[in-house]
């Protein structure tokens, strides 16, 4: 990937992503914001990127590649990638939270563009294995992308799906960690340490890549060599990124994850941009 | 002639196999529990199959994702591990889910209440009537025999949705026709008889088969019902035959007072304002470690053929 105006461009669409999160947690004070702003970039690429396939107005095509956000209550920076690409409009992204409104604190499927339910942890890669399985069944080429938190992998479930994607053989299965460290009470390495995250992964069968997540031109060369590659893996991008990034107040602190913005920095962080 | 004993789960799958030779929409789960009528499926559909292992939550999220995408699933294990195990995996990516994206996914469970006799608590299912009637969007099944089951393969394809089947662990002989069973109806009316209705499901119609048969003898004559659905039966239909008898056993192989059968009558006495009286009988909140055979176990419980029959009498000469 060399096309610097390619990248450019992907970077300014993440600027703008930070920017409607940023308001959104103004309007809606209740969203995981710190969660969220670990992970614009891997959104931004991912969606941005000419990566996968997806059908703003007939979300559910089934040539889409199916996108699998398990952490769902981290992902409110999605909602103004998918207003921007015409799954909904833009003026909605004012109603997060609010009464009648399709957009909660937390994602669900009533939302175009999302495609199963979020927010409780550990759910979505094992739906991603049964999607996954359906597609090599139908000898379909599409991938299932699912996003995960550091913190989720917390959950028995996941480790039941990561064994069942390797022993099938899911090579159209892409994990994509978004590593930021910190779950909701403290460091994720001192309530439970995953480490070597990695290392596991690959004791699993799986292929892994190690990566700066907020890194485009990284995130780029990961997401598009996985989604390419039919080697009779599942693959994992752990990427490695800081929760609250963007945002002093929050940034790497333990308890971010139940912390708001004040008002006053928003608007302070704003200017800046 | 001898009457064949059969289990539920082999003439269910059976069917179910014979099925996957008309189509191909079809797919079938286990978390490593099996059948000899499963081996000859998988040996001729292999691709239509997954073992999952003994991972009941990735059984069912596995489950999800292929019916969203437009398989007709069926996923098997014993029943306290494919309902208790991973209730919130059915709870999300099953009940909550399908309000969004349809699905139509079985699940069977083997080993209803006390089947599985000397395996213990960890394998009775005492609670799954409670818990599957819980969940919005739920079908629960509870077949009493294995006539019945034979007909679930065929119902589940031609009605979508989330069923949970309630099966059986033991061969057992027939007690209906195929031509009795209605689903939607959910009931058979197996002998009508004064004063006192049996109102059972699973394993406990044929007890109360045995005690109609028992206390004819001593002049009594009782009802006896088979309901096998239990989320949803025909209300109207079941309130006219209930209205006609003054005391209702309400009979399962569950915890009592908690939302399973008993609840279910009690709503249908509440909701049509009839007379009866319900008289509950199944295990009361507990458990027990009793080792031994189903009817010693129903003993120890405190709910054995000997103490229904008590129950009877004492109503009689009220």
């Amino acid at each position: 990937m060399g096309n610097e105006s390619f990248i450019n461009a992907i970077t300014s669409k993440a600027k703008w992503v930070f920017s409607e999160t940023l308001k959104i947690h103004r309007s809606a004070p209740e969203t995981r914001v710190a969660s969220a702003l670990s992970c614009i970039e891997i959104f931004s690429t991912l969606y941005y990127g000419d990566l996968i396939k997806y059908y703003p107005h007939d979300p559910l095509n089934s040539d889409r590649d199916r996108v699998i956000i398990s952490k769902g209550h981290g992902s409110i920076c999605f909602y103004p990638i998918l207003a921007d690409l015409g799954f909904f409009k833009m003026d909605e992204l004012k109603n997060v939270g609010q009464e009648g409104s399709f957009l909660g604190g937390i994602p669900d499927p009533i939302i175009p563009g999302y495609e199963t339910i979020n927010g409780s942890l550990g759910h979505g890669l094992g739906v991603a294995c049964g999607i996954a399985v359906s597609l090599k069944r139908r000898k379909k080429n599409q991938n299932v992308i699912v996003i995960v938190g550091d913190g989720e992998l917390n959950e028995g479930s996941n480790w039941e799906a990561i064994n069942f994607a390797a022993h099938h053989k899911l090579d159209n299965l892409l994990l994509i960690i978004d590593d930021n460290k910190i779950s909701m009470l403290n460091f994720s390495a001192r309530i439970i340490n995953a480490a070597p995250l990695s290392e596991k992964f690959a004791a699993f069968g799986w292929e892994i890549s190690d990566i700066d997540g907020h890194d485009i031109p990284a995130l780029y060369t990961a997401i598009s060599t996985c989604l390419k590659s039919r080697n009779k893996k599942p693959k994992v991008i752990s990427a490695h990124t800081v929760k609250g990034r963007g945002v002093p107040s929050l940034e790497n602190k333990p308890l971010s994850h139940i912390m708001n913005i004040k008002s006053e920095e928003i608007d302070e962080i704003l200017r800046g941009i | 002639m001898s009457i064949p004993l059969k289990t539920m789960r082999d003439v269910f799958i059976e069917k179910l196999h014979g099925l996957m030779r008309e189509r191909d929409d079809i797919f079938f789960l286990t978390a490593d529990f099996g059948s000899p009528k499963l081996d000859a499926m998988i040996e001729e559909f292999p691709d239509n199959f997954i073992n999952v292992g003994i991972s009941e939550q990735n059984l069912i999220n596995v489950s999800a994702g292929l019916a969203i995408e437009g398989w007709n699933v069926y996923a098997y294990a014993i029943a306290p591990f494919i309902t208790m195990r991973c209730y919130e995996q059915i709870r999300v990516n099953l009940s909550l889910l399908s309000l969004e994206r349809p699905m139509n996914v079985t699940l069977i469970g083997v080993g209803a209440g006390v089947s599985y006799d000397v395996s213990g608590p960890t394998h009775h299912c005492l609670e799954d009537i409670t818990l599957m009637r819980l969940l919005p969007g739920f079908t629960v099944l509870s077949p009493s025999d294995y006539v019945t089951a034979e007909m679930l393969p065929e119902y589940s394809l031609r009605e979508k949705g989330l069923k949970y089947l309630r099966f059986d662990s033991k061969p057992h002989s027939p007690i209906h026709n195929a031509g009795d069973i209605d689903f939607k109806k959910g009931f058979v009316e197996l002998k009508y008889g004064e004063k006192i209705l049996l109102l059972a499901t699973g394993y406990m119609v044929f007890v109360a088969l045995q005690l109609h048969e028992q206390l004819l003898q001593v002049g009594i004559k009782t009802g006896v019902l088979d309901i096998y659905e239990l989320s949803n039966p025909d209300n109207e239909n079941l309130s006219g035959i209930m209205e006609k008898y003054p005391h209702i056993i309400s009979m399962e192989e569950g915890i009592i007072g908690r939302g399973g059968l008993d609840s279910l009558l009690s709503e249908i006495i509440r909701l049509h304002k009839l007379d009866s009286l319900l008289h509950p009988v199944g295990i009361k909140n507990e458990y027990s470690f009793a080792i031994g055979s189903r009817n010693f176990i129903h003993n120890s419980y405190g709910f054995g053929i000997e103490h229904i029959k008590e129950l009877i009498m004492s109503i009689v000469r009220s």
